[in-house]
């Protein structure tokens, strides 16, 4: 890694951002969701919120309760203690099993992202179902997963033109990461797949399904098997 | 029976709004809530109640409303022109209304968003721990005719004719900031030279944020396209591709890819909302132990609102208004005198 050691740095009044890489890095990655769990689980008065992003943990700080200088010094004696990129992955992930659709009306940029990746359709698929992705964070839209890190050869780069809108539900692909998005949006990544996933429900008990760090195996289905499925779109189990 | 508050007419930007969902960033909702956050402790303190509870806000121009039953309304933020039943309404001010009064407010005379409180506060359902719109979030809508509001039980029905100082933060000024992401990025003579510029509102805006323009070369960094998604919160001074800065507000995204150059202060977040296209706005850094210093002294202000409560003087030139109170049939009636 070019830059070893987290770089913090205030974020107005309340915030705390610790960097572990300036680009997109699964070690990175990993060291953000390694560090929250790890900021919980200290549970310093104050701490108010954690959210982890790509490579960047923010920290956020209610001033009224604590200076938020205080916790940059102890977040910085946390974030130095160890090498958080060979930390693990904090317990209490799950794997989600979403059922997708690839190509064809329900993915009609699959063959256009497999010739970018150099690969056939067929391989591209196999690829992308292969191993579970993990969710690297959520952002954009409520519960919207970006899922990664994907070999080298899917770093792909997003369309000059927007594609006016994809469904919900819909898979997406572009820079070494997946996007199954929670509501309809314009999108500069390409449409591949199609699933029933409904990850944001507001009137739910639980409106927000992922979470970081969750792993999500992607199953590959015939479209017509999108309509029998029950809401959300997936299972998740524990993971060990 | 707490009644009901029924939309006859709504502008395009009224909705419902109390303090937002803090709390979800690492689920990619940013908070949202009310644009101006002191017009709600404002009407919480004119009607005697806790803050916090949903008030309808009107962004540009309000609505006409009926209520079903007697209620107490305070009127807030950006001043707008207002009557209940044709009869003027003092702003900044509660009010009680009669079952079947029709409220009518106008466009903003300053500013960009004005409150209407209620005293039993706004019952609709709550999402995630509130009752805010947040419509880019894919939670509610904007208030449209036809709707009806459930109205919560008033604690002070008879805490009426008290009003609050105009406020200052409606015509644009300075804006206190604070580092952000990216500030450490830019030459210190790019951060003096974003201290001195004038930039005025420009007129692209919403609850996610407004645009500003400026005289003089931009503020783009040149490797500004390469950064890492981040998380952005509200204050945030963004530095779009073009070298303008855009202020990201209430219902900004969780996340962004460009350059932050500053982000403002709390309690200078309304001034920035308020600001109506062409208000003139600069920023100034201050220290990050002053910062907290006029923080604390912020959060004690508003907790002390309350006691700047003053009983509210008649204008005599507002005949509907005096008609209203009845003081000319009380003047009149011969039979009352005996």
């Amino acid at each position: 890694m070019s830059d070893p050691a987290p770089r913090i740095a205030r974020l107005g009044l309340s915030g705390l951002l610790v960097s572990f890489a300036d680009r997109l890095s699964d070690p990175a990655n990993r060291a953000a969701l390694a560090l929250r769990a790890a900021v919980e689980a200290e549970a310093w008065p104050g701490v108010v919120e954690t959210a982890p992003s790509l490579a960047s943990l923010f920290v956020r700080v209610d001033p009224e309760v604590t200076d938020p200088a205080e916790i940059e010094d102890r977040l910085r004696t946390l974030a130095t203690a160890r090498d958080w990129t060979a930390a693990p992955l904090p317990a209490g992930r799950r794997l989600w099993r979403v059922p997708c659709a690839f190509g064809g009306t329900a993915g009609p940029q699959l063959a256009e992202a497999a010739d970018l990746a150099g690969v056939s359709a067929e391989a591209a698929i196999a690829q992308l179902t292969a191993a579970p992705v993990r969710v690297l964070t959520l952002g954009f839209s409520p519960g919207q997963p970006y899922m990664g890190t994907l070999p080298e050869t899917w770093d792909i780069p997003r369309q000059t033109e927007l594609t006016r809108e994809v469904p919900v539900g819909a898979l997406v692909v572009a820079v070494r990461q997946l996007i199954i998005f929670t509501a309809p949006s314009p999108t500069g990544w390409r449409h591949i797949g199609q699933t029933g996933f409904r990850g944001f429900q507001p009137q739910s008990p639980t409106p927000i399904l992922l979470r970081a760090g969750d792993e999500v195996q992607l199953i590959p289905v015939d479209p017509g098997a999108l309509d029998g499925l029950d809401p959300p779109g997936g299972t998740s189990e524990a993971l060990p | 029976m707490s009644g009901a508050l029924i939309v006859e007419a709504a502008g395009p930007a009224v909705t419902v709004q109390d303090f937002g969902r803090p709390g979800h960033l690492a689920d990619g909702l940013s908070p949202g809530g009310a644009m101006d956050v002191v017009a709600l402790h404002e009407g919480a303190a004119l009607l005697g109640v806790a803050p916090g509870g949903a008030v309808i806000e009107m962004g540009g121009m309000g609505g006409r409303f009926r209520l079903t039953a007697p209620a107490r309304v305070a009127l807030t933020g950006a001043p707008m022109r207002a009557t209940a039943d044709g009869a003027g309404l003092r702003w900044n001010a509660v009010h009680a209304l009669t079952e079947g009064a029709v409220l009518e407010v106008g466009g903003c005379l300053a500013g960009q968003y004005g409150y209407l409180s209620l005293g039993g506060g706004i019952a609709t359902p709550e999402v995630m721990g509130s009752r805010s719109v947040h419509t880019r979030a894919g939670i509610g809508a904007p208030l449209r005719t036809g709707d009806q509001l459930e109205l919560g039980p008033d604690p002070a029905m008879a805490r009426v004719g008290l009003c609050l100082p105009d406020g200052d933060r409606f015509e644009g000024g300075v804006l206190r900031v604070l580092p952000s992401a990216q500030t450490r990025l830019y030459p210190p003579e790019t951060g003096a030279r974003f201290e001195t510029t004038a930039f005025a509102r420009a007129a692209r805006g919403s609850r996610l944020g407004v645009a500003l323009s400026g005289a003089g070369v931009g503020f783009a960094l040149p490797d500004a396209l390469s950064l890492l998604s981040e998380v952005t919160v509200a204050g945030d001074v963004q530095i779009t591709g073009d070298g303008t800065p855009f202020l990201l507000l209430a219902d900004c995204q969780t996340t962004g890819g460009y350059p932050r150059i500053a982000c403002i202060l709390p309690m200078d977040l309304p001034r920035a909302a308020q600001a109506a296209p062409g208000a003139a706005l600069r920023f100034l850094f201050v220290d990050a132990g002053e910062a907290l210093k006029l923080h604390r002294r912020w959060l004690r202000d508003l907790a002390a609102l309350p006691e700047r409560c003053a009983p509210l003087h008649r204008d005599p030139a507002d005949m509907a208004d005096l008609l209203s109170a009845q003081l000319i049939s009380g003047v009149t009636d011969g039979a009352e005198l005996s």
